[in-house]
Order: structure tokens, then C-alpha cells, then sequence
């Protein structure tokens, strides 16, 4: 059995979503809506910056000093009174929330939202393990029902629209057709209170985890994660092991950074802190809690002295919101579990899936991502190392193809020699000519409406403009000589 | 007209200016390239175009083709290494002036010789925007031009550079001009050099984007600053016969 069912085809599925229509109108509701309440949290932040280059500060010490605290946690944890694992893959990650559940004769868990989970696609193994898993935040819950993964780090259901989920709703609960919002959040929570009192287990994810103290937060809107974490005998929690905050003074700054550049807010509406399980002076909490800390790739990316600045990310999700891309395709056409350039960044360093490597190609570079991100990742710098290492064949032998390397070779040869250059731009004139069509507008150059594969790429929606009779360093043989001072005659 | 701002005085130095004028321009924009000397001669400056320049890598270096973009850069650097110390490298791009000033760097991160090079060059390279009003100190260049005008900010330029004042003002300071900002005007034009080929459809998506702001912020000319986001939006504006004249910065500021 294969550990995921990713399949990672973007030019592919990029091609699909552009087409369509009404989920465009869906992303850029959304993510103008999350554009904006974040710019507003930002702008009345003070030192924003200031608390950004911190909270990077950190992050590179806490991932330069990995091992040290990764111990230090399992060591406070254990100390509370909770277990630690440690999973080396997603399939080894799963086997032990798996296993953790038949031993206790788990039948149904309930989980709130974690992006790690989906990354070790943990409810099939839980399906395949005869155990019922219902997912509690709203958009997760959603997506369940439909059968899809989550479009958006943040908001799951980004890409459904009001009459998409009315519609599955009323297939999937046999609920009348009802339009309003709080109409279909009541009819999700009255479904989802009988969950959460029949569960024998609740998942949940790690915002950040404190080894000084061996606490781990839960950061959410709903509530649901609350009652994951509390009800349940036994609470499992699933951490990539970079959520390391080393001190719990270091908190308020990543928590600020976190819910302001995710939502906006001031703070989100339930912070959970959760110290091992419950103790004599708790009134509510689970009988036992595990903590699962999974590398599945990790280690790899924390060797890589450029990429390992991927591992500081907070899973905001702003760098999706912002991206121009993402909001042409949404979080599906990337094919993985994360999206955009977060997405575009770590799916290829976690994963060795076909197609996966393409994935930092999936962007033009403009540094929107890096201008937004609250750890301040460069995102050109890693999408360019990436895109080299796939280049050098790096990638298990996966790299681009024959023709594509052909004529980069002999582009730079051409660009090496001046006189080949100019010589070739020449015949380029020349060889132009049946496609240049004289009307053109640009200045009255020629302008070329139709060019064979692979130009043609470029062709069938944008004129490509012809390549000059005249070039520059021709024209300047003449502009030398003319003095400087006589600028009217030019 | 003649309009000179500063070193044209008795007895001071003339500030002198190397060209790196991009292989776009070259082979497919010229005319870019002769405003730019236009520009730059009208205000006193000594041009000069070092012949043996092609291109700074970027295509190569974009696309992940690491050693082919370092054999160009170091290329680059030797044909720009021979202007005298106190030449200026000016280009009409702000792309590929952060190819050169922020990019490099990476490239020749394990050759401190290259480095050492790569320092005296980069520092002299400015965009032509900047240049005018960080070195020059010029913002009005006694040009004029009838029309309403918006600024498409090239990514590069805005996000490596930082540069988002410069040409704006530039522009506002043209006689005639009635300037006014599109709506996400610093939002990507779907160019990103090979991308708007590996992934054409996304990359007209989000042209389709632009397209929308431009229209609706009642400009009837786009100016920017770079031909890679001018060859993107022109391409589509002169396919659609859309009524907007799209030009270079350059262009407007030598009219
Ligand atoms: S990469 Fe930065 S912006 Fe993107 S989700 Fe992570 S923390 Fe947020």
C-alpha cells in the first residue's frame, strides 16, 4: 500500500482550474477578503517588522539547535505525565496513532485542523484501521464530506461556494436545501456535538510546542480544537518537529505574527495550552495524552544551508494569499497537501513524488510571498535553489527534459559570443519575416501575431514582438558619434 | 531642447554613465534604448555602451540552469570591470539590475576573487528610474506628454530593489501628465520570463488580471519599467487592439 495517493500534475491541473470560471470568482473573494484583513492588523501593528526579524531570529536558533530542544520537550512532556513518539515518515507517523487507538479500542475520533495530518493522509489510515474519524472545523468538515483535500493551509474550503455547499449538504445529510451561513454552521454543529460525546479519541495538530515547559498550543476560530483537546479520554497530537518555540515568554510574539498575518485578528478566538494530560488540579482533559513529532523529510530540508529557512514557516497561510498564482489555480492544482509558495517550496523537499519537482516552477518569482511572510522566508532564493538542484539532477535522477537543456546550452554559447549573437539576431530578422505582421501598433515595429511550438505558448494570447531591423549596439554605432551636447539631432 | 541639471557647469565633472542596455532591448526594443541615452544626455550625462555586453544570465538562472547563468555573470562582470571606477552602469530594467545586484552574489558565493569583482561592478549598477532621481537628483526632465497615465510596478523592481517612488515621480513631474494609481498596481503581470511559457495559462490568467485594473482606471497609457512586463501586457493590448498605449519609462520621459 503506497503511503499517500498525492499525484502532483500542475501544468496539468493549472490548466484545468484557470478555466474555471466560478472558482475564480470564489479565490479572489477569498483571498482579497484575507489581503485585507491582514494589511488593516499589520498597519496598526507597531514594529511589525521589528517583531518579524525576532521571531526569525528564533526560528534559526530553534532549527540550528534542533536536537537540543526537540529532547528538551520529550523530556517536560514525559515529566507532565505524557508519552512522546517519534515518527521518521508519515506511513510510521500513522502506524502509531493507528496503533495508539486499537489498543484502546478506539471506534470513533474526532480531529480538529491540522495540516500534519493531512500530510501523512492519517484519516485513510484510520478508514483502513475500521475506525471512524469526523473531522470538527467547519471548512475540514466540509471537505470530508466531499471527499477532497483541503485548497487552503487555512481555509480548507476556500474553493466551495455557499451554493456548492448547500448542495453537499443537503446529498450527504439529507437536509433540505438551505441557503444562509448560519444556517449550514447550525446544521454542521448539531452533526458534530454527537461526534464529539461518542469519541473515544480526539487528533489534533501543534501550532507550537514549549519545551521549557512541555506545552503545546493550539491555535483556532471554533472552538473544536478545544473540545478535540479536552473531551476524549485519550488526545493525540501530530507536530512536524520544527514547531519548536523554545521559552513560553517567546509565545506572544509568534502568536501576534501568526493569528495577524493568518486572519487578521487580534488574537483568534480559542488558544488551547495543553501540559501532558489531565492532573488532579484540571477540571476537564484527557486521561492520557501522546505526542507524535514527525520528520517525514525534515532532517533532509534542515541539511540544505538555503532551504532550511523553509522550516521557519508558521502555516499562515499569507503567502497564499498574496500569491498571484494561487489565486489563479487554487490550493488543488498543486496536487499535495500544502498549496502556493509555502507549497511550491517544502512539497518537493518533503516528498520524492513524479512531478513534484515542478512545483517551484509554479511561480514568476515575484516576491509578493517574501514581502508578506512573518518569518521573512526569501521565497526567490529557495524556489531558485530548488529549481537548480532539479536542474543538476539532484532529485533521484528526475530532470527537465532533453531539449529543454539542449537549448539552454546553445542560447548561452550564443550569449557568450558577441559576434554569434548579433550574427544570430540577424538570421532571427530574417527568419521572422512570413510572421511578421506590418499593422502592428508598438511603436511601428512589427508585431508577430502566430509562431510554431514552443512559442506558440506565447503566441495564442499575446502578440510577440519582432526582433528589430536595427538593434541598439547598431543604432548606437551611429549615436557615438554624435556629441553629447547636441541632443536635439538624436 | 536643451535641459541640463548638473555637471554641465564650468570646470565640474560630467557624471558618466556605461549602458547596460539588456538583450531585450537590444534585439527587440531599441527605440527603449535610445530614450534611455536620450534622457541621460539631455541631462548632462556621458554615455557610453560597452559593445561586448549580452545578456546578465537571468533567462538561465530563472529556469535553474545555476552554471550556465554563473558563466554569464562572470562574463558580465569582466565586460563591465573595465569602465573607469567612477562610471555609473545604468539599465532601463529592474529586473535585470537585480539580476546583477542582488543575485549574483549567490552565484559566485564560493569565489571570493569573483566576489571581490562582483562588488566593485554591482555597486555602480543602478535602474534607470533611481538613477535619475538618486544620483541625478532630477525628478522633473522637461519632458511632456498629453495623457492620463498609470504605473504597472514591475516586481523586480519593487521587491529586490525597492524602488516604488522613483518612477512615480518621474511621471507626475511630466508636463501634461494626469497620473493616476490602477488598482493593484504592484500585483505581478504573469510574466516571470520562462514561466509565461511553462505555464502560459496561468501567466494570461493573471495578465487577464492587470488587464482589468489598467481598464479600469481610466489611464489611457501603462508605463513601466521593465520590457519583460511591457512585452507581457503590449503583447496582449496589441492582440485585444486594446485603446491603451503601453510604453517604457524611458519613452515617456524622452517625449
Ligand atoms: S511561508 Fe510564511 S507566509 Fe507562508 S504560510 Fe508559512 S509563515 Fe505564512
Amino acid at each position: 500500500m503506497p503511503s499517500h495517493t498525492f499525484q502532483i500534475d500542475f501544468k496539468r491541473s493549472s490548466k484545468v482550474a484557470v478555466a474555471d470560471k466560478k472558482l475564480k470568482r470564489a479565490l479572489v473573494s477569498a483571498t482579497d477578503r484575507f489581503r485585507a484583513q491582514r494589511s488593516l492588523a499589520v498597519e496598526g501593528t507597531q514594529e511589525w517588522e521589528e517583531i518579524k526579524t525576532r521571531a526569525r531570529e528564533i526560528k534559526e536558533h530553534v532549527i540550528d539547535n534542533l536536537d537540543f530542544y526537540l529532547e528538551k520537550l520529550e523530556e517536560s512532556i514525559t515529566k507532565a505525565g505524557g508519552v512522546v513518539h517519534w515518527a521518521r515518515d508519515g506511513e510510521e507517523a500513522a502506524n502509531i496513532i493507528t496503533a495508539i487507538a486499537a489498543e484502546r479500542g478506539v471506534k470513533s475520533v474526532v480531529k480538529s485542523k491540522s495540516m500534519a495530518t493531512e500530510e501523512i493522509e492519517l484519516n485513510n489510515a484510520f478508514e483502513r484501521n475500521g475506525i471512524k474519524v469526523v473531522e470538527t472545523d467547519l471548512g475540514e468538515y466540509i471537505i470530508q464530506l466531499a471527499g477532497e483535500r483541503p485548497s487552503h493551509i487555512l481555509a480548507p474550503a476556500i474553493h466551495k461556494t455557499r451554493d456548492d455547499i448547500s448542495k453537499l449538504f443537503s446529498r450527504k445529510l439529507g437536509v433540505p436545501y438551505y441557503e444562509e451561513p448560519e444556517e449550514l454552521t447550525g446544521i454542521a454543529r448539531d452533526k458534530l456535538r454527537e461526534e464529539f460525546l461518542n469519541a473515544d479519541m480526539g487528533v489534533s495538530g501543534v501550532n507550537f510546542a514549549v519545551p521549557e515547559t512541555g506545552t503545546i498550543v493550539v491555535v483556532e476560530n471554533e472552538g473544536n480544537a478545544c473540545l478535540c483537546t479536552t473531551l476524549p479520554r485519550v488526545h493525540v497530537a501530530l507536530m512536524g518537529m520544527e514547531k519548536v518555540v523554545p521559552r513560553f515568554e517567546d509565545l506572544s510574539i509568534f502568536l501576534n505574527l501568526l493569528i495577524k498575518s493568518a486572519t487578521g485578528q487580534k488574537l483568534s478566538t480559542y488558544v488551547s495550552f495543553i501540559t501532558g494530560p489531565k492532573n488532579i488540579l484540571d477540571n476537564d482533559g484527557p486521561e492520557e495524552f501522546h505526542l507524535v513529532i514527525l520528520d517525514n523529510g525534515r532532517s533532509k530540508i534542515l541539511a540544505d544551508e538555503v532551504t532550511r529557512q523553509s522550516l521557519y514557516c508558521l502555516r499562515c497561510g499569507a503567502c497564499l494569499n498574496v500569491c498571484p498564482v494561487y489565486r489563479q489555480v487554487g490550493g488543488h492544482a498543486y496536487g499535495g497537501v500544502y498549496s502556493g509558495p509555502i507549497g511550491a517550496i517544502i512539497m518537493p523537499q518533503l516528498m520524492d513524488l513524479k512531478g513534484v519537482y515542478e512545483l517551484p516552477y509554479a511561480s514568476s518569482l515575484c516576491g509578493a510571498c517574501k514581502e508578506v511572510c512573518p518569518v521573512n522566508i526569501d521565497f526567490p532564493k529557495v524556489l531558485l535553489k530548488l529549481r537548480s538542484d532539479f536542474v543538476k539532477g539532484r532529485e533521484k535522477g528526475r530532470r527537465p527534459g532533453l531539449s529543454e537543456r539542449m537549448a539552454i546550452k546553445l542560447w548561452r554559447y550564443a550569449m557568450e559570443h558577441r559576434r554569434l549573437y548579433e550574427f544570430i539576431s540577424r538570421i532571427a530578422y530574417f527568419a521572422q519575416m512570413p510572421f511578421v505582421e506590418r499593422k502592428g501598433r508598438r511603436n511601428g515595429h512589427g508585431r508577430i501575431g502566430s509562431l510554431p511550438f514552443p512559442f506558440s505558448n506565447w503566441t495564442r494570447d499575446r502578440d510577440f514582438p519582432a526582433v528589430a531591423k536595427k538593434t541598439f549596439r547598431n543604432r548606437w554605432r551611429e549615436l557615438e558619434n554624435e556629441n553629447g551636447d547636441s541632443e536635439d539631432k538624436l | 531642447m536643451s535641459f541640463s541639471v548638473m555637471g554641465n557647469e564650468p570646470g565640474s565633472k560630467r557624471i558618466k554613465a556605461s549602458l547596460f542596455v539588456t538583450c531585450l532591448v537590444d534585439l527587440f526594443f531599441p527605440q527603449v534604448g535610445e530614450s534611455v541615452v536620450r534622457v541621460l544626455r539631455r541631462l548632462g550625462v556621458d554615455v557610453d555602451f560597452p559593445n561586448e555586453q549580452t545578456c546578465c544570465g537571468q533567462p538561465a538562472f530563472n529556469s535553474g540552469y545555476t552554471d550556465d547563468a554563473r558563466a554569464l555573470a562572470e562574463r558580465f562582470v569582466g565586460v563591465f570591470s573595465g569602465d573607469s571606477r567612477d562610471t555609473y552602469i545604468v539599465s532601463p530594467s529592474g529586473s535585470c539590475a537585480s539580476m546583477v545586484k542582488v543575485f549574483y552574489e549567490e552565484l559566485f558565493k564560493n569565489d571570493p576573487a569573483l566576489c571581490d569583482a562582483l562588488s566593485k561592478v554591482s555597486s555602480r549598477v543602478y535602474e534607470f528610474s533611481s538613477f535619475l532621481t538618486d544620483v541625478l537628483g532630477v525628478e522633473d526632465v522637461g519632458a511632456s506628454y498629453d495623457g492620463v497615465v498609470t504605473y504597472h510596478d514591475s516586481c523586480h523592481l519593487l521587491r529586490e530593489l525597492g524602488i516604488s517612488e522613483a518612477p512615480r515621480r518621474l511621471i507626475k513631474s511630466v508636463s501634461g501628465v494626469k497620473f493616476i494609481e490602477a488598482e493593484m498596481h504592484d500585483e505581478c503581470c504573469g510574466f516571470g520570463g520562462t514561466f509565461s511559457v511553462k505555464h502560459p495559462e496561468v501567466s494570461v490568467s493573471m495578465l487577464d488580471e492587470k488587464l482589468t485594473h489598467i481598464g479600469k482606471s481610466g489611464a489611457d497609457t501603462l508605463v513601466s519599467t521593465d520590457m519583460g512586463c511591457l512585452m507581457q501586457i503590449g503583447g496582449a493590448v496589441s492582440r485585444r487592439e486594446l485603446p491603451i498605449r503601453v510604453m517604457h519609462l524611458a519613452e515617456l520621459l524622452a517625449s
